[in-house]
This record gives structure tokens, sequence and C-alpha cells, in this order.
């Protein structure tokens, strides 16, 4: 039987490795996935290691212990008077002082423009370099030497080769002060790693940094190395009771957790968002494998018949068939295993091509990543292939003897549309929960909307074998009227087995669904978000960093103010802290000026509140103040980064766009703001020019800001257009990663062609022989094909749209609105359309070759 | 339409197919020469792998000879591409299969009309509402494959192959899957096709009551035609196949 099994399977070579590639791309994707996390992962672990090398302990300023997207802020410094103290302690060895900063710093391209943005930092260095301290030093020299005065500095290696600076260049880097002019004395290596994604840095002398990085008599950190015999714990405890009541000491060994306690939520959060593209891909593969074992079985009736009658059992047939989707299913992981290498390059140049450069180390390939694949492949073929080949078993010995005889239905299968019905009232249930159950947590929460999303595509996927017929009378209109004949046919053979039609629409009909949710939600989203802006703003110009939402550098915007050309030039200040001792972003406002570029919508107070703001009076936005029973006259402490407190009294709520406030939760004036926070940021700078703007006045105010590169200046409308293109380019990267289900759907629509032509050999046979062309025929398999794709997008859009409505409802808090994208959607029918053309170029042309001899010869 | 030969609508000369190369070649057809006249039916018997099929696929147009020519209603095919002989197709020649080939989806009237669909023809509604009467199917009309029985699926196989009024109507074994009382009634609708309407028939069979229905014909055997009879009756030309059979 094993034998006839994987003969049969040999037979249908081009049949195996359709069906094989469904598979395949999903288990691509999911080890391609583990290969490119684990390497990032491999990658910063292994600057951490060489971060830590030669420290036992680290010394820094106390700061508040709270984390925002999964980040600490950095902490506070030290006085630098700190260094002879702690080297005074017993049991240290060694001990040094360092400057290190990751958010003020830019290094500018030749051009004139910072290296990077997008999230990515240019990380700034004070190191002291003194051969005897090397050992606290994570950098190495690749070339030239360290910098000794302050008008020089060392730039990382990837810095030099992009930009291609060598040793004696003069490169421009801007601060906490505006850009200015360094000689490059070295270029350096971060530990062993060649690059840091994109992350650059720039390494100055002790007393440069410090000036350069509002750090005068400061240390960020103090590195300290134990003396022979004493534990890191026992160094800890020895410098603990040494320390100001304002720092704290942790081990190196604590400290480097903590750091890779952060990478490696970054880096799973990234896997998990990676991954579901490739569950998608295997779901969507689950279809095509059940269609594809489905048919293959109905043609092999007669073939299992004859099996019965000379004396095989139910369970040699069932044996056969789940041999046959096993082999499959074990040699389509290998490849996709193998081919996961592959895409891992290919999702790394993906994000390269949006800016995103990610760090890179040797390629790691994990057991975990073999075991994970091997086993989701082959499991969710076998998942598949066994309904199929339960119904091979049903199949009477007389059906070998009997002309025309078909394969029997299951057992159950007039429960069909109950369990079907079931399934869907599962899924909204489930999703249901999902959005509109308060206290579920966010794991939770997802893990509810993808099943429930899953179990909504099987239901609708087993109803929809109902829907073909009406559906296909529509959607065939167009073929039955201009096709001719062959339309008229194709429109008849995609109604013949509604089910096979229904499994390979279905698989289509996920990922048409899928683009459809997201084009139809993020449409809305950005309905909303132009709206929250116009709302809320009425400022002609916009500063912002390059990337759009990291803060920058305040005096940026004191540069702008300084300029003659505008009239008014308001800045908004926004960084971590805590309010009454949750976590919340505290914002910084001109009492002055913020009402000309700002538009409050006042729910308790007026502007003339602004004025009274002072350095003991805030405003809170409603939604924060009414979750705590907060109201005008109550008191709120708050508390900075850098463990300053201070008590401020509400004076106004107001009630900012939930989908977008522009203003943080907590607003303070900017005088009491900057003595809480040492070096602070602006989010927005806004600006007004009096007697409209000119291309001149433009010019004079971007040169205004030049010294800073991390920033930009645009109107409100550039503003509101870039961030629309920076959401699309997101939104073309979710489509790029869903085209891998939609490519494994057209594999499946080829695969049923491909069986279905086999299938009516005779037919096509007949018709030729009774003068039909091979155009015709051709156009007939093409039709066929368009009316199936056609079938996937009449019910993936309505679907997708009904998911995007749902997601809508639960996300009323944000007041995002709901705009349906009929031309988007229209693009996605053409698409379908394209994908039935292309999906019927290989079965269409198989077709046409037929000869009309088969008719006749045929069996 | 044009004929030549004396009036034949399908002329063969020398034809000779050899299926494989090498070793293993098999030479279906060694040779054969023969005219169809119009207007009769002709009837191809021979044992079982005597190349009658072969030949018929030949004359009709479905395939081509390894050597020697072929001229249907004047043209010769052997040089044709497959859209010309498509066209020829259209126009001259009718089918009757062993196993009906009826498509599934349609009814019986779709099927009927079928090869004017393809051609992009109007159909001729009286000629239509004659043959469907002729081959006793009025009633049918709106019925898919799957209701009829096999008797009544040749009807309307013949009806398709009739609607064009082809210059020659081939059938290979058409009663080959019926039982004998439905046979008889599909040789019958044949006889008159030619009868009433003067249809020039091909047919294959190795029934000789099938065979004592036509005006001539040719016995193969290993590929060339060993023997020629006129308009007989089925004894005679059981007894022939009885010697060639011995022989
Ligand atoms: N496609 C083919 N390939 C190889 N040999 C063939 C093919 N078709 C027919 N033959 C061989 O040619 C000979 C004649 O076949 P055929 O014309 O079908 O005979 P008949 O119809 O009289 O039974 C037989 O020996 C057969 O095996
Ligand atoms: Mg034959």
């Amino acid at each position: 039987m094993t034998k006839v099994a994987l003969r049969g399977l040999a037979g249908r070579k081009l049949r195996a490795v359709l069906t094989g590639i469904a598979i395949v791309l999903g288990v691509a994707m999911i080890s391609g996935t583990y290969i490119l996390t684990d390497t990032v992962q491999r990658a910063f672990n292994n600057l951490l290691v060489d971060s830590y090398a030669g420290t036992d302990a680290v010394v820094t300023g106390k700061g508040l212990d709270i984390s925002i997207d999964g980040e600490k802020p950095p902490p506070p410094p030290v006085d630098a008077s700190l260094l002879e103290v702690v080297r005074g302690v017993d049991g240290v060895a060694l001990a040094t002082g360092s400057v290190l900063d990751e958010r003020n710093t830019k290094i500018l391209t030749p051009e004139g423009e910072s290296v990077n943005s997008e999230g990515w930092p240019t990380l700034a260095f004070g190191i002291d370099t003194d051969p005897a301290l090397t050992q606290f030093n994570p950098l190495n020299l690749f070339e030239g030497r360290w910098p000794a005065s302050d008008d020089e500095v060392v730039v990382d290696v990837g810095t030099a080769d992009k930009q291609d600076y060598a040793v004696g260049d003069t490169v421009e880097i801007s601060t906490l002060q505006p850009k200015r002019p360094f000689e490059i004395v070295g270029v350096a290596k971060y530990g062993e790693v060649d690059s840091l994604g994109g992350i650059s840095f720039a390494v100055f002398t002790i007393p440069a940094a410090q000036a350069l990085l509002g750090r005068e008599g400061q240390y960020d950190a103090i590195s300290v190395a134990a003396g022979e015999g004493v534990s890191e714990d026992e160094l800890v405890a020895a410098i603990a009771p040494a320390l100001p009541g304002d720092a704290e000491v942790v081990s190196a060994t604590a400290e480097a957790q903590e750091q890779a306690d952060e990478v490696s939520e970054f880096t799973s959060i990234f896997r998990y968002f990676l991954l579901a593209f490739g569950a998608i891909a295997l779901f969507v593969g689950a279809f095509v494998i059940f269609n594809t074992f489905s048919i293959t079985v109905a043609q092999r009736t007669r073939e299992f018949a004859t099996l019965r009658t000379i004396g095989a059992s139910r369970r040699q047939v069932l044996g056969s068939v789940i041999l046959e989707s096993l082999v499959i299913g074990l040699l389509a992981s290998l490849v996709g295993l193998g081919l996961g290498v592959v895409l891992a390059e290919g999702i790394e140049a993906l994000f390269g091509s949006l800016g995103v450069d990610l760090p890179s180390a040797e390629r790691v390939f994990k057991t975990r990543t073999v075991v994970v694949a091997l086993a989701v492949g082959v499991g969710i073929t076998l998942l598949a292939g066994l309904f199929p080949a339960i119904r091979a078993t049903r199949v009477p010995p007389i059906s070998a003897v009997r002309e025309g005889a078909t394969l029997p239905h299951g057992r159950f299968h007039r429960y069909t549309p109950w369990v079907a019905g079931l399934v869907v009232v599962g899924s909204l249930l489930l999703l249901a929960r999902a959005m509109f159950t308060d206290e579920l947590g966010t794991g939770d929460r997802l893990l509810s909307i993808a099943g429930g999303v899953l179990l909504l595509f099987l239901g609708v996927a087993m109803l929809s074998s109902k829907l073909v017929r009406p559906i296909a009378a529509v959607v065939g209109t167009p073929a039955r009227r201009a096709g001719g004949v062959a339309g008229t046919l194709a429109s008849g053979n995609s109604v013949r087995n509604p089910s096979r039609t229904a499994a390979t629409a279905a698989a289509l009909m996920i990922g048409i669904a899928l683009v459809a949710f997201i084009a139809t939600l993020t449409n809305g989203m950005k309905a909303s978000n132009r709206e929250a802006i116009e709302e809320q703003v009425i400022a002609d110009y916009v500063v912002t960093s390059l990337d759009g939402y990291t803060p920058f550098v305040a005096a940026a915007g004191e540069e702008l103010a300084a300029s003659p050309v505008p009239d008014v030039v308001t800045s908004v200040r926004s960084e971590a802290g805590q309010a009454n001792g949750d976590t919340a972003e505290i914002g910084g406002i001109e009492p002055d000026t913020i009402a000309d570029a700002y538009v409050f919508d006042w729910q308790d107070g007026d502007d003339s509140v602004l004025a009274t703001l002072g350095k003991t009076n805030a405003v809170v936005s409603s939604n924060w103040a009414e979750d705590r029973a907060i109201g005008v006259g109550d008191k709120v402490t708050i508390r900075s980064t850098a463990d300053k407190t201070a008590e401020v009294t509400v004076v106004g709520t107001f009630r900012p766009p939930p989908f977008y406030p522009l203003l943080e939760s907590v607003n303070v004036s900017t005088e009491l703001f900057d003595s809480l926070y040492d070096r602070p940021r602006n989010r927005w700078t806004w600006a007004n020019v009096a007697d409209g703007s000119t291309d001149q006045t433009r010019a004079q105010m971007e040169k205004a800001i030049s010294g800073f590169p991390d920033t930009q200046l645009e109107t409100r409308e550039e503003w509101i257009q870039r961030e629309d293109s920076d959401f699309n380019e997101f939104i073309s990267f979710l489509y790029v990663m869903l085209t891998l289900a939609v490519f494994v759907s057209v594999f499946g629509m080829i695969n049923t062609l491909v069986l279905s032509v086999y299938e009516r050999t005779r037919e096509i046979g007949m018709l030729r022989a009774i003068g039909m062309t091979r155009r015709q025929v051709r156009r007939m398999v093409r039709q066929e094909s368009i009316i199936t794709a056609l079938i996937g997008a009449a019910i993936g859009l309505p679907l997708g749209i009904f998911l995007a409505a749902l997601v809508n409802r639960a996300l009323s808090e944000y007041d995002v609105r709901f705009a349906i994208p009929w031309l988007q959607l229209g693009v996605l029918t053409i698409v379908a359309i394209v994908i039935g053309v292309l999906a019927a170029i290989m079965p269409a042309r198989r077709a046409a070759r037929l000869n009309p001899l088969e008719a006749i010869a045929y069996e | 339409m044009s004929e030549s030969h004396d009036g034949a609508v399908v002329v063969a000369q020398d034809v000779t197919r050899r299926y494989g190369e090498g070793e293993t070649a098999v030479d279906a057809l060694r040779g054969v020469s023969v005219d169809i006249a119009p207007g009769k039916a002709t009837a191809v018997m021979g044992p079982s792998g005597s190349g009658k099929s072969t030949l018929m696929h030949i004359l009709a147009g479905l395939d081509k000879p390894t050597s020697g020519t072929v001229g249907i209603a004047g043209t010769e095919i052997t040089t044709l591409g497959d859209n010309d002989l498509t066209k020829l197709r259209r126009e001259h020649i009718g089918f009757v299969f062993q196993f009906f080939n009826l498509l599934p989806m349609l009814d019986a009237k779709e099927n009927i009309l079928l090869p004017l669909t393809i051609a992009g023809e109007k159909p001729d509604d009286g000629w239509l509402d004659q043959l469907v009467d002729d081959v006793g199917l009025k009633d049918r009309l709106s019925h898919r494959p799957a209701e009829l029985s096999g008797g009544q699926q040749q009807r309307v196989a013949i009806a398709r192959a009739l609607i064009s009024r082809p210059t020659v109507l081939f059938a290979d074994e058409p009663t080959g899957n019926l039982d004998s009382a439905t046979s008889a009634e599909i040789l019958e609708l044949l006889r008159r096709s030619v009868a009433e309407y003067g249809q020039t028939i091909v047919m294959v069979t190795h029934d000789s009551r099938a065979a004592a229905v036509a005006h001539r014909v040719l016995f193969l055997a290993d590929g060339e035609i060993v023997r020629e009879l006129g308009e007989c009756d089925a004894h005679t030309i059981h007894t022939v196949m009885e010697e060639l059979a011995a022989a």
C-alpha cells in the first residue's frame, strides 16, 4: 500500500509540487522570521556583552522606574566628584566616568543632512581613553586615534563607510548646540559588531561631551571594576552606602539583563508580528491543500474502488492518502525551511527600503527554527489532508465497475451548513469578546481577535459553496455577455462543482478580505488624522524631528523664535514622567503664545487660564482627568525622570480629539517644565507668519533651524500629507507581507484549474473536435479563473469591510472615522481579475495544447 | 461544397500512420487509399487494433498521416495549421462519440446548439425543430445529460453532429456503449439521416448489424484495407469478419 501511495505521488509530480508550494511559502515565512529575529537578538546581545565586558557595577543617578513603550528613559546624571568617592570605596579596583547621550546628537552627511532618522539614535560618548581604563571602553578603535581635544571626534565604521568619511576629514555634528565642524581623528567599532543597523555614534573627549551635552561637572554613568576576589554583589553592597540619595548602583549583570530584556521584548513583538503573516499564509495554504486533496481523491474514485475490490481495507486507503500528505508536507517544509534563509534576507531588505536597517550578525539558525517549521508545516498538511482522506475511505468497491462513479459524500455532509453556521456564530462571539470586554489583557484580546477572524474565515469558506451559484450568476455576467461561448462555458464550469470553486475562491478571499480590512480601517484613520490636526492647529508652520514623532532639541525652537521672520513661535515640550504616581507624558506649553497656534476645546475653563499657569498650575486633558476624577482646583503631583517633583493645581480641562491629541495629558508652563527636566525637548514647534509666507520667508525660517539637522519645517498641509504618506508606507509594508498569502492562493487557483482541465480532458477534446479553436479554449479556462477570483473578491471585500467596521466600533473611544475607500476597493477588484488571468496562464496553455484526439482516445 | 475525385467528399491516398519511433514503432496504417462518396453511409470494420479509429481520425482531420495525402471537401489538410483545421472541422465535419461526450452543465438543447455557438453562428430554427423532432427529443430539451438515458444522450450527440449540416458525419463505435435495443434505434436514426437529408456518414464499428446500415463496408486488417463490400446484410458481413479473423 505504501508503494502504491508513493508511486501515485511520483506519477502526479506537478500536482504535488503545486500543492507543496502552498506550504513552502508559509513555512519559509516562519523559518525566515526566526532566523531574522534570532540574528537581530544575537547582534544586540553581542553588543551588551561587549558593553559590560570589563565592568562589574554601574553607578548612575536615581531615575524614575517607569517604562514607556517598553523602553526606560535614561537615568539622570551624577556629580563628577562622585567618581573620586567611588574610587575610594573598599573593593573597587578601578572606576571611570563617562558621558552618554542617545537623544540629542546627530552626525551630518557631507550634504548637511542627518545620517539617520526613523527613530534610530545617534549615540554620543564622552569616554576616558586612558589606556589603563580600556577595559571599560566598549568601543574598539579601527583606524586612527582617540580624540584628544575639543574639536576632535571618532565616528563609527558604518557612518564612515556610508558617508565616505576618512580620518582627517571634517564632519559636522549637532548636539544640544547647533551643528559645528569636528575633525575625524579615528574610526571605531562597537565591540566586534560591524553594523548597529541604523544606529551611528560619535566619540568626544569627556570635557567636550560634557560641554556639548549639558553635562558640565557631571557623568551619565560611573563604571566600576571589582578588586581581586570581590564579587559583583559584594561590590554593589560596598558602594551603595557611599552614594548620595540621588544616585544608585547596580551590578553589571543586572544592568545587562535589564537591557537584554528590553531587546528581547522588542524582538519578540517584531517576531510575533512577522509570524502572523506566516500563519496567515499557512492558513491559506491549508485551504489549498484541503482543496487539492479533495479534488484528487474525487478523481481517483475508480482507483480507490479498484484497490478495495482487490482487498484493501478502508484503513489502508486512509493510510495511503495520509502518507501522501505526510510526504508532501515533509518535503515542502524542508524546502520552506531552506527558503526561509533567503526570505530573511528579503525581509531585511524590505525593512531597509523603509529606512530601517536592522543590525547584523552572523545568521542564527537554531534547532528550534527547524523543529517549529517542520512541525507546523507537516502538521497543517496532515490536518488539511485528513478530511479528504476520510472521504476516500467512503468509496465502495462497486465504483470500480461503474461508469461515471462519483465520490460519495462524507457521513456528516448534510450537517455542513449547520456546522458552518455554528463556526460563524462562535467566531462572532470571540470577536465580540475581544472588542467589547473592557477588562481583557492585550494578549487575550489579540488571541480572541485572531481566533475569531480565523473561525470567521473558516465558517464563511464552509458556507461559501452555497454562495458560489448566486455570486457566479452576477460576476459571470460579463463573461457570458462578452466572452462568447468560451465565457458561457466558463461560467457554467465555475458552478459545476460549487464546493471546489468555493474552496479555491476562499483561499483568495482571505487575502482580499485582509487587504480590504486594512484599506478600510486605515482610510478612516487617515481621515481622522487630518481632522484631528485641522481641528487643533491653526499655525502656518510646524517644526518636527525628521521622523515626525521623536522629540527634538529645544534649542531648535529657540533659534526659530529668535528669527525675525515668524510672527509667533510656540513650542510644545514633551517628556515621560509621572503624574500622581502614574506614568504619564508631561507637556510644557508657552502660556502667551500657545493659543495662537493651538485651539483648546475647553471643557472647563477658557484661554484666559493659560495666563495663570505660572509655575504652579496645569491644564489637563478631559479624559485623563475624568479617569482619575480630577477637576479644576484639584492638585496634581508631577515627577520628572530626573526625579524632581512639583505640585500643580488644575486650572482648566480641555478635550483634544482622542484619535490624535497633539498635546500631552498634563501640561504645565515651559518655565516649570524646564526646571523639572534638564535637557528638555520639543514635540512640536509651531510658527505663524504675519503677512502670509513666501518662498523667501520659508527659506529664512529653514535657515534658522538648519543648525539642528534632525528637524524639518512644514506647512500644516505638508505635515498632514507627510503623516499620511508615512502611514501609507506602513500600510504598503503590510500589503507586501500579505502578498505572501495571496501568492499561496494563486497557486491554489492554478492547482485547481490544472486538475479541472485534466478532469475535463475528454470534454475539451470534444469541444476542439467540434470546432473550438485553441484561443477559445484558453479563453474558457481564463474566464473560469477570473470568475473564481471574482467570487473570492465578492466574499472577501464585504468581509473585510465588516471586520473593519467591527474594529472601528471597538476603537470607538478613539473616535476613528469610518470611510469605505471605494477607489482602493475598486483597484483591489481589478487586482483580483489580474490574479485570475495570471493563475490561468499555465492551465489555459495546457488545455489548449490538448489534442482533440484525446476526446475519443481517452480511457 | 466543392467535390473532387468523381465527387468524393473525402479523399485519402497512400495514407500511412506510424506511432512511436524505432523498435517500438507501430504502423497503424500501411498505405490506405479511400474515397468517401457523398450522400452515402460508409462503414469501417475490422478486428480490434486493425487501425479503424486511426483511419477515422485522419479522415476527419483530427490527426495527421505520417505520409500520404488527405483532402476534405476539396481542401488538402495535411499542410493546414491548427486554426485552419479547426475552421474546416466547424464547416464540414460532425462527430458522434462512443461515450456521447456531452457537457454536463448544459441542457440538451444547449448541447445540440454547441457547435453553432462555438462558431458564433445563429441556429436555423426550422432545422433545429425538425432535427429535434426527428431524433425524438422534443420533450427532453431542457434536461441535463445526467437526467437522460444513454440512448437519449446519444440522440443529443447525433443532433449536435447534424446541427451544422456537416459535409461528413464521423461516428466511432456510436453503439459501442449501448444495449442492443437502443443500438437499433440509434442505427435507424443514422440510416434515416442518410436517406432523408442525404447526409454522408463514416462509421467505425465492429458490430455487423451496424455495418449493415451502410452502403459500403470497408474491412481493415493490420492497417490495410483487405476487403470491400457494397450494400449487404448483417449475415454476409458477419461471415466476412469470421473469415478475416480466421485468416
Ligand atoms: N496514440 C497511440 N500511440 C501508440 N499506438 C497507438 C496509438 N493509437 C493507436 N495505436 C496503435 O495503433 C494500432 C491501431 O489502433 P486503432 O486505430 O485504435 O485500432 P482500432 O480502432 O481498429 O481498434 C493499434 O496497434 C494501437 O495499439
Ligand atoms: Mg477503435
